[in-house]
């Protein structure tokens, strides 16, 4: 996504590093000037101003001061050890310094005019000891609690932010959210340039980060609140709803492991980066058509990641196993990836934000969402369709061929997904439990399928040890069955087709009787005919010999004829 | 004014310390006003240090200093800061516990 970072000649900007931060900055935090990060107690200010110095310090090479008013140096540095944040390491090389302020307001006794040179005096001393370009307060607003004389202290600060503008560092400075306004005290009233603010909400008892550009001064900057996350690496803002829908679509197929399915799907399977959606009632077969996928995906030597909100790895695995999918082997491989939590774990952004993660960083070809229909639980049919959007656009501008499960409840319409959202998807494959007799079967059609001429027909789908096959059910007069019922029947057919084989047999054999009856019949008719005419001629040649004897005989002058 | 001891005392039981920057009226102000104060209260008990910290910038964190002119109790003990250029004297009195509150 770095593409989308573009640096504004006119506004030189500095990067804070932080995932996601830099891209809705559209470049970073007004280099050289003071950015405020405001926030509530817990929304991670400290964290955010912290990753700043250290990232500013490991990836820019840009030493920092991080100016503390509430923590010790070693709390600080415990705190942020978690994160992997060497800062002992950091500060022994010179690349950052950590500067704790202490103020406590019954130690100090106010006695006449004063101004804050001391603390100009040090934060200059800390910039100028390491060459520090980036700079952190955190938080200036402990000055308030500390000093008893409010009047001065904005005079002092308004000559800070002044005075920090001509040191040319780029500043963070943190702030607690008040009642009505961003900070308790004001602060934004003399940070003019950019105002970050954090926020930690709790929903339906699901806590959700959020991140919002309140404003940045000559620089365009994404508006929305941007969900964020705080992890073992630090904090990461998802700039996901900036992206547009111009990612790059494949032609390449991809096969679905199931060979029928594939037949099914155009004769190839499905397109490359495509969102598929799977629904169905309970135990139709959702998860085993899912796997098969990932199966063949892994088969090839594709990575595939199986985000499960259902069942652990161990468990999809036993199950799978039973129908012949060994995905244990992919997994020791490196090519299949579990990654299995309970929904109500963390907010829908918190879903999106570690999906992202993983995808980032695993770089799978396929990933498998099974079930999305359990995010219910963290938020409502509008926040999952818009999560899900999300995850769409940015399953596909990564090219990853993403296959979502979806339960449909029992009764209800099984062309209405729960959440609502087969127009995202590219295809959708139902599954349904086709009742009959005393038996229920699994009947798989493919209900769309975007760019393919996809097959019409439903398919029984069968699961056995041998893995999943799909074979035709019986479409008779009046009837479509499946299961035992199709096998009777397909019985029943045969046995009718035998009788009428045998019934034309000897239908047949009949004929050729009477065939050969006649024919003897009339050879008879024809020696007959021909005896007759013999008798015939032999009359006529006795009859003329009879003659001429008797001619002889009279002695006749004249030829009789 | 550097760091410069002005009563040569070894061990006083009142030791001071006056954080300034350079020389500014505050700062200087801040002196007289200490000078004259522990002169009239302290005579003889005290011992003063100045310290600039535009020329020992690095003294400032050991203190915890923000604010100049600051004064410094370090003894007796527990350490007061006392901010101002000490021109209120019940104050200042206060802040040093010379004077109940």
């Amino acid at each position: 996504m770095n593409k989308r970072i573009t640096l504004h000649r006119d506004l030189p900007k500095c990067l804070t590093g932080i995932r996601g931060l830099d891209e809705i900055t559209n470049g970073g935090l007004p280099k050289g000037r003071p950015t405020l990060i405001c926030g509530a107690a817990g929304c991670g200010k400290t964290l955010l101003a912290m990753e700043f110095i250290v990232r500013g310090a490991r990836q820019f090479k840009e030493p920092g001061v991080f100016m503390c008013f509430e923590e010790t140096g070693p709390e600080l540095a415990a705190n942020v050890a978690s994160l992997g944040f060497d800062l002992p390491a950091l500060i022994r090389r010179k690349l950052v310094m950590v500067d704790h302020v202490r103020i406590e307001r019954s130690e100090i006794e106010e006695t006449g005019e004063y101004d804050l040179e001391g603390l100009f005096i040090r934060l200059g001393n800390a910039i100028d000891s390491i060459g520090a370009k980036r700079v952190v307060l955190d938080s200036l607003e402990a000055l308030f609690a500390g000093l008893p004389n409010e009047a001065i202290l904005r005079s002092e600060l308004r000559r800070l932010f002044n005075w920090l503008k001509t040191k040319g560092v780029t500043v963070i400075i943190t702030g607690e959210k008040g009642e009505r306004t961003l900070t308790r005290h004001g602060l934004e009233e003399y940070i003019s340039d950019c105002v970050i603010s954090l926020d930690h909400r709790v929903v339906n008892q699901v806590a959700t980060r959020r991140v919002r550009i309140v404003k940045y001064r000559g620089s365009a900057h994404g508006t929305n609140e941007y969900p964020a996350l705080i992890d073992e690496e630090g904090l990461s803002v998802l700039p996901i709803s900036a992206l547009g829908l111009n990612y790059p679509v494949s032609a390449a197929r991809v096969s679905s492991g199931i060979p029928r399915l594939d037949t099914m799907l155009g004769g190839k399977g499905y397109y490359k980066g495509s969102s598929i959606l799977i629904s169905g009632t309970a135990g139709s077969g959702k998860s085993s058509i899912a796997a098969s996928f990932a199966n063949s995906v892994c088969r090839r030597g594709g990575k595939c990641l199986y985000w499960s909100s259902e069942e652990s790895p161990e468990q999809i695995m036993r199950n799978m196993a039973s129908i012949g999918m060994n995905l244990s082997q992919h997994v020791r491989k490196g090519l299949l990836k579990f990654h299995s939590v309970r929904p109500t774990l963390c907010g829908l952004e918190g879903h999106l934000v570690s999906l992202h993660k993983l995808v980032t960083e695993f770089q799978p070809e396929a990933i498998i969402l099974d079930p999305i229909t359990n995010l219910t639980a963290v938020g409502d049919d509008a926040e999952i369709r818009a999560m899900l959007t999300r995850v769409i656009d940015f399953l596909k501008s990564h090219g990853v061929t993403a296959i979502f499960t979806s339960l449909t409840a029992g009764g209800a319409d099984a062309e209405q997904t729960e959440v609502g959202v087969s127009s995202l998807m590219d295809a959708w494959l139902l599954l349904q439990m086709v009742q009959s007799a005393s038996e229920r079967n699994r009947v798989l059609y493919v209900l769309k399928s975007r760019g393919m001429a996809h097959s019409n027909q439903m398919r029984e789908f069968v699961l056995s040890d041998k893995g999943i096959d799909l074979v035709d059910v019986y479409v008779g007069p009046g009837a479509v069955y499946t299961g035992a019922a199709r096998l009777t029947q397909e019985a029943h057919d045969k046995a009718e087709a035998l009788m009428q084989q045998q019934a034309s047999a000897r239908h047949e054999r009949e004929l050729e009787h009477e065939r050969h009856g006649l024919q003897t019949k009339l050879d008879t008719v024809i020696a007959e005919q021909e005896f007759t005419g013999k008798l015939e001629q032999q009359r006529t040649e006795s009859v003329r010999r009879i003659e001429a004897e008797l001619a002889k005989v009279r002695r006749a002058d004249r030829k009789e004829s | 004014m550097t760091k410069s001891k002005v009563k040569k005392a070894v061990t006083k039981r009142w030791q001071l310390r006056l954080y300034v920057a350079g020389q500014s009226p505050k700062s200087i102000t801040a002196l007289n006003n200490l000078k004259q104060l522990c002169e009239t209260h302290l005579p003889g008990e005290y011992e003063i240090e100045v310290v600039d910290l535009l020329k020992n910038p690095k003294l400032a964190a050991g203190d915890q200093i923000l604010a100049v002119p600051t004064l410094v109790r370090k003894l007796p003990e527990p350490v007061k800061k006392i901010i101002g250029d000490l021109s209120n004297e019940v104050r200042v009195l206060v802040g040093l516990d010379l004077r109940p509150a």
